[in-house]
């Protein structure tokens, strides 16, 4: 459980902020990036997350690309800030702890920073989805994914 | 006097008030689904509790009361279009409907080069059995060009049409935007071009009145729940001549009249023929019993009472300056709009919080957003018992609308 109180005004300006400046909302132009398509006959959302590693197995860059919510764009939007740095065992530690919150289970919050905003996402059963729709891409991306 | 209040006292879902997020349900999703009347579920009932037994497969009485119950349901729905009571096959909905004409009728008539001719406003039910179909037979699929206010026009059909047209498919009224298409015309330029005209009867047999024989269509398909009737429940209406040379879709049990150890088999007479297995006889019984009711308060009634909550809601939608409306004057009790700023399924989710029931995304037509420009739309739709007080705590959430995250907090 979170360490300190995230109000819900808080957790209302992370979401609107990565809604309405999305920093990683973008198709890449360059070489070397492994990419899935993330969709849900539930909902509108239809993306492309895309994911590109360095020398040393660690996420050098994250960005997502496509039509989307609120709710799916934060979200995902979210995911990349905290890939990027980490490698794939990390990457897999944070997408677990994100899932574990929005079921609602016991979750290490230490490691979601702004992802915590998600927490009451379960309120909103039809969104579920879409608070996930991105990490069960990199997940998926990550499965498939070998490193030295 | 249309009472609204009165017939809504005749459905447990709005007499017994349930809640959503806490809040008294207001359900402005009718084009989707609809609630069901104690008529239509004590017959289903009945059968379920007193009377169960198979139809056409026993010597005994309760047998042939299902017999009868099912027959029954079909003279309900015959007279209901105005169709002979054998040209009324019984489908799980209009999809399987839609089905049984393109691998019962178009896969066996059509030749690489004929030319299969729908809307950009379809239903995906009304687009991908044509698409399997082209793909199987080498025909292909072509569409009629939306008006500039989204309409299926006389003149565009005409243009549309060509010599290579064999079949014709048409949702008579469309389930995103409401608009009714001119069937009879339509009806009259394909039969002129020597195509069959098929309509997709979904989102028109609930709320208009529908008399085939005038339309002069071939087939008309359409689902039992969203006029009140149990899901897994509709019918396809052929006209008598065309189902007989048609091939059946699925064969089995109760369709045949014999069959022998070289592979040869020979069938009932329509409508028979096309329903093999055991039917749904509960939902059967309760689609007559919902065709009855809904008879009974009168399509025109209620198509008149969809009109005025129509203009109701756009008016009120409106004068709240936050919205755009896509169909402001389409004929169906369906407005389909985005609040400014917000993307739809954020507002849908928002309603949610609200209690309020309303579909947001593309809804199954899929082609038309391209049309319409936005990627998708929240779609509020009415029925026979929506009140003008659901339409004002829709207007309420939309006014609140740009606090579409409180839902989550
Ligand atoms: C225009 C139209 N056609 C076909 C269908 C398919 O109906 P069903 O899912 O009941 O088979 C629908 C239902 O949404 C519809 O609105």
């Amino acid at each position: 459980m979170p360490t300190f109180e995230l109000t819900p005004a808080m957790m209302r300006e992370i979401i609107m902020d990565h809604y309405s400046s999305p920093r990683h909302k973008v198709t890449p132009e360059g070489e070397g990036y492994e990419t899935l398509h993330s969709s849900s006959i539930n909902c509108i959302d239809d993306i492309d997350v895309f994911l590109k590693f360095d020398g040393n197995g660690k996420v050098k860059d994250a960005c997502w690309n496509g039509t989307a919510c609120a709710i799916s764009t934060a979200s995902s939007d979210i995911l990349c800030d905290l890939l990027i740095g980490h490698d794939e065992k990390e990457a897999k530690y944070i997408i677990d702890q994100y899932r574990k919150m929005i079921h609602e289970e016991p979750y290490d919050s230490s490691v979601l920073e702004e992802a915590l905003a998600f927490m009451n996402t379960g309120r909103q059963a039809a969104r579920i989805h879409c608070a996930l729709i991105g990490w069960d891409a990199v997940e998926e991306i990550l499965k498939g994914h070998h490193h030295e | 006097m249309y009472d609204v209040y009165k017939i809504r006292n005749d459905f447990p879902m709005l007499r017994e008030p349930q809640t959503m997020q806490g809040h008294p349900l207001v359900f402005l999703d009718n084009a989707s689904t609809t609630f069901k009347p104690d008529r239509v579920l004590d017959a289903m009932d009945v059968y379920n509790r007193k009377e169960t037994a198979n139809s056409h497969r026993g010597d005994y009485d309760l047998c042939n009361k299902a017999d009868r119950a099912v027959a029954k349901a079909r003279e309900s729905v015959a007279r209901f279009l105005n169709a002979g009571v054998n040209e009324i096959v019984f489908t799980a909905g209009a999809t399987s409907a839609l089905n049984l004409v393109a691998y019962g009728y178009c896969l066996k008539v059509l030749k690489p080069g004929d030319e299969i001719l729908i809307s950009l406003a379809e239903h995906a039910s009304n687009v991908l059995p044509w698409f399997r179909i082209a793909s199987l037979t080498g025909a292909k699929v072509k569409y009629i060009p939306l008006s500039e206010g989204n309409r299926i026009t006389v003149e565009a059909v005409k243009t549309a049409l060509t010599p290579h047209t064999k079949f014709v498919s048409v949702a008579y009224v469309g389930n995103v935007l409401g608009y009714i298409a001119p069937i009879k015309e339509i009806a009259a330029l394909a039969h002129a071009n020597g195509a069959v005209l098929c309509v997709d009867g979904a989102q028109s047999t609930p709320h208009l009145k529908t008399d085939v024989k005038d339309l002069d269509c071939d087939f008309l398909a359409f689902s039992g729940h969203k006029f009140c009737a149990p899901t897994g429940t509709g019918a396809l209406y052929g006209k008598y001549d065309l189902l007989c040379a048609m091939d059946p879709f699925e064969t089995g049990g109760g369709m045949n009249v014999k069959f022998y150890p070289d592979g040869t088999a020979t069938y009932l007479l329509p409508p028979m023929k096309f329903e093999a297995g055991t039917l749904n006889v509960a939902g059967i019984i309760g689609l007559g019993e919902a065709v009855e009711y809904v008879s009974s308060i009168g399509l025109e009634e209620i198509s008149a009472h969809e009109h005025m909550l129509k203009a109701y809601a756009v008016e009120k939608l409106l004068a709240t300056g936050m919205v755009d409306i896509y169909n402001a004057d389409s004929e169906g009790g369906i407005v389909t709009f985005n609040v400014h700023g917000v993307f739809s399924q954020d507002f849908a989710t928002y309603l949610n919080a609200q209690g309020i029931a309303c579909r947001s995304g593309q809804h199954c037509a899929k082609m038309l957003n391209d049309v319409l420009c936005v990627p998708a739309t929240v779609r509020a739709s009415f029925y026979l018992y929506t009140t003008k007080e659901e339409i004002d705590a829709l207007v309420e959430a939309v006014k609140h609308g740009g606090n579409f995250l409180d839902a989550y907090f």
